[in-house]
């Protein structure tokens, strides 16, 4: 297992450097720069000029990637044009802030998502399946950034029960209720299509797994019908979700994106966007590396929870 | 399940108890920016957002009187010009301190403009400083005594005293500079009627009452500039009393606001005009006559009222009306009239003449550039000329625009944002403001008489006289039409109705010295 993890791990390593190479030469090619992005109107060649040689824009392609990952290998990401501060602050900032969104919005899905998928497949056909199914496929089809403008005008402007945006209170707060009152409407939001599509899966796998023999098997040999649910037929089909939970993650990471915007999330998806829209290149690289590491990591980690979940790949 | 039911609805309960959303307290008022600012420090920014927040920190050596665009005394108390134009002698209050405790001296002045312009200056790696280029006229500073500084300029230039005024004119701490080094945005120290307390990133600028200032202390506590990029979250914060005062009101909600007695609504038009760049050097535009016919087929009052919903004004020449004792209020915008388009059209055998047009898909002060574009492409076409619309997101747009039109299109959107009437007509209108000497004039256009106009009022240092040369410009240059004038942006700002003595500045700040909160 640890050889295994080792091995992985390593594999990441090259994979991170490509992207990086990559991210650098997609930033090199869209058209305009940095210099331009920060002077606006007043982007005059002589300007350009000028702000480019007080950037160290002027040196070769070559020559500031590899001064990039000279320092990067220091432990050093750079400053960030637009911000004026240590891109590894902000990415960090940034990052732990969509960690919370995103771990939050996937507790949601994961329970939520197993709970409905159970319950439906148990009741295949009856009423609570299709009252489930049926929020089910609108929590599919629902698209979030709406579902959040909705929320948002409910409970923040007609009731005024939780905030509208932020992550914390402009005043005061800053514990641990107040950063859950801010996460509930966007945790919410952005866990919805993904509780649809595990509740789908969930339920399509239950049937399948409840069809076996061996549960016939088992309720045969009088197993109360809650131990084969979820002893004998749960455990055996969480086999098949758990992968498409870590599929899952990836969405919410990716989706943050627009909640973040809806809901002014300080998170990373956000950072990047505007990185990208001011060609602030370090910041943009910062941020890449940081979140495809994550996705390494999370892969990582799916792959293990199902080594432990399925005794068919221990050997 | 049942428990689980109950679980669920004692916790909703609790977190509804916990929350009574707080209104913002009184005395603090709570502001929603339209992004993160980028460094306080005002000599290393562009951005007319974090001029809101800089404004009520520091001062300048002068500032634009409330509401106009005219200079006023301020941390200097006068001064004086040489008959040439070209030394400006400043008196220094001897009462100010920055907010770091050092005093406002001669000294500090210079060491602030040295910082930006001199390379060899021990602080200059503090930037970079993108808008130094305003003060380039500026050859030398001396400290003559303690309160007196002397700016020696190069050749005479009349707009410096407003670009004085400007925020990257805005007077730093060297102590604090020294201190921090190029940190020093995040640690700001001015003389303003507010000193910098917090800045938690993405999520609040907080600045407290000042109460020593010298122009006497601000009725508010504390001032909280909120990021808040979305414009919709901007008014759902607005409405659910998350902020007190929110700039930049997207049209469509200015009438929900407006329609109610809990807020104000505030408008104001500035110095900003938004134009198309027409290609006089090639193609069907080369003709006056069909550059002219672009501007009478524009329908501008519907773009105004219908597109922008009432956020702008018909514009009627190159300088915008904000600029009020530089501009021509003689000259009327060309009339809607696509009869007399087609009739000239037809005088310069342009019929079913092909055009290229770029369309920007956003950008500083472009309003609403898409649905613009496709507004007047359909005003053209009513009078036979086909537009075909090419459309870039802004960094790429003016990567194509700003080298010029030649051989890629005929006309592109434009927009600017000035402080001074000579800043964009000097250039983008002057033949030596060809994109190939330096300069925006993208539409190479050329007349020996603006040229001559212009450089002789940057070199006057008499207003009245200045003024007379710059409706004179306006006059020609309305009627050889390189541009078709279409918008001057109204900036807007909603508030609360707990908040007192706001009002909006036609430079586009946010001076809220004055302002109030019960």
């Amino acid at each position: 297992m640890l050889a295994y993890t080792l091995k992985r791990l390593a594999f990441a390593v090259p994979v991170l450097l490509g992207l990086t190479v990559i991210v650098f030469l997609i930033m090199a090619m869209i058209p305009g720069d940095p210099a331009t992005a920060i002077l606006g109107s007043y982007a005059t060649p002589e300007n350009v000029e000028r702000l480019n040689r007080q950037l160290g824009l002027d040196r070769s392609l070559v020559e500031q990637y590899f001064v990039w990952l000279g320092n990067l290998l220091q432990g050093d990401f750079g400053r960030s044009y637009n911000l004026n501060r240590p891109v590894i602050d902000e990415v960090l900032e940034r990052f732990s802030a969509t960690l919370v969104l995103a771990g939050a919005a996937l507790l949601l899905c994961s329970v939520f998502g197993l709970l409905a998928g159970v319950v439906s497949a148990v009741r295949q056909y009856g009423w609570t399946d299709r009252i489930v199914t049926f929020f089910v496929l609108i929590g599919i089809s629902i698209p979030s950034f709406w579902l959040g403008l909705l929320l948002v005008l409910t409970f923040a402007v007609t009731w005024r029960v939780f905030p509208a945006s932020g992550m914390f209170a402009i005043y005061g707060g800053g514990d641990l209720p107040d950063l859950l009152r801010h996460l509930t409407l966007p945790a919410i939001t952005l866990a919805v299509v993904a509780t649809g599509v595990i509740a789908r899966l969930t339920r399509a796998a239950m049937l399948e797994v409840l069809r076996q023999d061996y549960i016939r098997t088992a309720r045969a040999k009088g197993v109360s019908e809650r131990r084969v649910i979820y002893r004998h037929a749960f455990k055996a089909a969480l086999v098949s979700v758990i992968p498409v939970i870590g599929v899952q993650a990836g969405f919410v990471l990716g989706g943050a994106v627009y909640i973040e915007t809806v809901f002014q999330w300080p998170g990373i998806g956000r950072m990047l966007v505007t990185a990208i829209s001011t060609r602030d290149l370090l910041l943009v690289q910062g941020g890449v590396l940081v979140v495809a590491a994550s996705y390494v990591l999370f892969n990582l980690l799916t792959d293990l929870l199902q080594h432990l979940v399925d005794p068919r790949l221990r050997t | 399940m049942k428990k689980i039911f109950y679980t669920a609805a004692l916790v909703a309960g609790l977190f509804v108890a916990g929350a009574a959303e707080a209104q913002t307290p009184p005395g603090v008022l709570v502001v929603g920016q339209i992004a993160e600012p980028k460094s306080l420090d005002p000599h290393a920014v562009t951005a007319v957002n974090d001029f809101r927040i800089l404004m009520n920190v520091y001062d300048g050596l002068v500032r634009y009187k409330d509401g106009t665009l005219e200079v006023e005394p301020s941390l200097a108390e006068s001064w004086t010009i040489s008959d040439d134009g070209t030394t400006y002698t400043f008196d220094l209050r001897d009462d100010v301190t920055f907010h770091d405790g050092s005093p406002l001296t001669a000294e500090a002045v210079k060491f602030n403009f040295e910082r930006m312009l001199d390379e060899n200056h021990p602080y200059h790696d503090t930037g970079p400083f993108p808008l130094s280029f305003f003060f380039s006229a500026i050859d030398s500073v001396t400290a003559e005594d303690e309160d007196t500084v002397v700016f020696k300029l190069k050749q005479p230039y009349a707009p410096f005293l407003s670009n004085l005024a400007y925020p990257t004119g805005l007077i730093v701490s060297p102590a604090a500079v020294e201190e921090f080094g190029k940190d020093v945005g995040r640690h700001p120290s001015g003389t303003g009627p507010f000193r910098f307390a917090e800045w938690e990133s993405n999520a609040k600028v907080v600045v407290v009452r000042n109460e020593d200032y010298w122009g006497g202390a601000p009725s508010l506590e504390a001032v909280v500039f909120r990021p808040i990029t979305d414009a919709n979250t901007r008014v759902a914060e607005m409405l659910s009393g998350g902020i007190d005062l929110m700039v930049e009101v997207p049209p469509d909600s200015v009438a929900t606001f407006a329609g109610d007695s809990a807020y104000a609504v505030f408008e104001q038009a500035g110095p900003h005009v938004w134009f198309l760049i027409l290609n006089a050097k090639e193609g069907p535009l080369a003709d006056k006559k069909v550059r002219q016919a672009v501007n009478y087929a524009i329908d501008k009052k519907a773009l105004v009222e219908n597109v922008l919903q009432g956020t702008a004004e018909v514009a009627a020449g190159p300088t915008p009306p904000a600029f009020a004792w530089a501009y021509n209020d003689s000259l009327s915008p060309y009339p809607y009239d696509p009869e007399k388009a087609k009739a000239l059209i037809k005088e310069a055998g342009q019929e079913g003449a092909e055009l290229t047009f770029y369309v920007t898909e956003g950008g500083s002060g472009m309003l609403d550039p898409v649905p613009m574009g496709a507004a007047i492409q359909a005003d053209l076409a009513k009078v036979g000329l086909n537009v075909e619309i090419e459309t870039y997101e802004w960094n790429t747009f003016l990567g194509k625009v700003n080298p010029g039109l030649e051989g890629k299109a005929d006309m592109a959107e434009m927009a600017w944002m000035t402080n001074d009437p000579d800043t964009l007509p000097y250039l983008a209108l002057r033949s030596e403001a060809w994109p190939d000497k330096g300069g925006f004039n993208s539409g190479y256009y050329s007349n020996p008489e603006v040229d001559k106009l212009l450089e002789a009022a940057r070199s006057s240092t008499d207003q009245a006289e200045r003024a007379k040369l710059y409706k004179e410009m306006q006059t020609i240059v309305h009627d050889d039409a390189p541009w078709a004038f279409i918008a001057n942006w109204k900036q807007n700002a909603v508030t609360s109705s707990a908040v007192g003595s706001f009002a909006l500045q036609p430079s586009f700040f946010l001076i809220l010295k004055d302002v109030t909160k019960g």
